[in-house]
């Protein structure tokens, strides 16, 4: 049996994994076997974390932050797990390729998952011109006419970047302002490629083979057109990564997993949450990090206060 | 542990349509964060089925006239072909059993 197993291995899992193999609690990380380094791994430049003056790539920052865990001692998994059963003492949890672990304490920092627009074409269409990922995907779209549907930095971010390859690249939003960051925006405003499309949903994605366009409706006055298009890139945020605990640990009603106050702490001793999987506002590589912080030193004060209750 | 081999444009009849069994191509490029995870799950099935099921990559870096003929727009793709034709088509990186789960007709 371990003492502490992270399940995640975005800033959150890795900053956890660090703090806690620093108090020497010899941790093991389960990664995930194709999502390791989490979502930080599809983006480009990340300006925002201190330290990188110059800005680091998003899969550099990952491995770093990796070899840092596992310098003092972390042991990453890359696997993923299947099922948890948090309920007792002993924390249960089973994995895809490499059978069942047994830890005293968990840290859960599975992040979030792309939100889908939830249009019935969205699925058939998918990798036949509908997209979640700019970095893998923008290099089909040379001199094409995309879409980036979103309001947020990550659509901004995909719709500049988009720009390296297609002709026009259009972001559909459902306002007429953007929640973005005033530099992404004014990045993206200040691009020749990029029109914006305001209050504007996406209603239909058309094509049968491949994506000819979608169906806008405006949100305002509730009139709809037909928008052309090669590709359509859906950049609308992000719901928490919960599947694994539904029925085992308290949700907020915004889906996120509930902690007690400024803390780590969940509804069941000994499981401890960091990340975006309980953060509904901000969701930033730092916010992420430092509550993984927060949840290691919260693990540590659990573990040792199991130590000293005498065995009975 | 066997590695996949990698097709190009130009061996991609001979190795990929012409073979006498199926063939899973992984569309990919350095690049695709996701198609450098997928590549060493992909290793293991290779390594595990490579009696039922070929495994090769190809880069569509380098090789754009395969990626344009299969209208790849999104990747990683994994296209299995069977007796020259393309039959099961799998679009982003999955774990390993779900990727086992969607090829169970070639490796089952």
């Amino acid at each position: 049996m371990r003492q502490l197993i992270i399940v995640g291995s975005g800033p959150a899992g890795y900053t956890a994994a660090i703090y806690a193999a620093r108090a020497n609690f010899s941790p093991l990380l389960i990664a995930s076997s194709v999502e390791a380094g989490g979502e930080l791994m599809n983006t480009t430049e990340v300006e925002n974390f201190p330290g990188f003056p110059e800005g680091i790539m998003g899969p550099d920052l990952m491995d770093a932050m990796r070899a840092q865990a596992e310098r003092f001692g972390t042991e990453v998994l890359l696997d993923d797990v299947t099922s948890v059963d948090f309920t007792g003492d002993i924390k249960k949890l089973s994995t895809g390729s490499n059978g069942d672990f047994e830890a005293l304490a968990v840290i859960f920092a599975t992040g979030s998952a792309y939100r889908k627009l939830g249009l019935p074409e969205e699925e058939r269409l998918s990798g036949h011109g509908v997209s979640w990922c700019a970095t893998c995907d923008g290099f089909f779209f040379r001199q094409k006419t995309i879409a980036v549907v979103g309001g947020g930095d990550s659509a901004m971010e995909e719709a500049t970047f988009l720009t390296k390859f297609a002709d026009k690249v259009y972001v559909i939003h459902r306002k007429d302002t953007l929640r973005a960051s005033k530099i992404m925006q004014e990045r993206a405003r200040s691009n020749s490629k990029i029109e914006f499309v305001w209050n504007s949903a996406v209603t239909a994605i058309l094509g049968t083979d491949a994506v000819t366009g979608v169906t806008l409706t405006d949100t305002v006055t509730g009139t709809t057109r037909e928008l052309p298009l090669d590709g359509l890139f859906i950049a609308i945020g992000n719901d928490p990564r919960t599947h694994l605990i539904h029925g085992q640990i308290a949700l907020t009603p915004e889906g996120t997993i509930a902690v007690d106050g400024r803390s780590s702490r969940t509804n069941l001793p000994g499981v401890f949450a960091a990340g975006d999987v309980i953060d509904p506002s901000y969701r930033q590589a730092v916010t992420a990090a430092a509550s993984g912080t927060v949840a290691a030193l919260d693990a540590e004060h659990f573990l040792s206060a199991l130590e000293s209750v005498p065995a009975s | 542990m066997s590695a996949a081999r990698s097709v190009t444009d130009a061996s991609f009849d001979t190795e990929v349509l012409q073979s006498g069994k199926p063939v899973l191509v992984d569309f990919w490029a350095e690049w695709c964060a996701p198609c450098r995870a997928v590549g060493p799950v992909l290793d293991q099935i290779l390594d595990e089925n490579g009696d039922k099921l070929d495994i090769v990559k190809l880069n569509v870096d380098e090789n754009p006239q395969t990626a344009m003929t299969y209208k790849i727009t999104s990747i990683p793709a994994m296209i299995v072909f069977q007796n020259g034709e393309a039959v099961k088509t799998i679009v982003g990186a999955k774990p390993k059993q779900a990727l086992e789960h969607d090829l169970a007709a070639f490796i089952a």
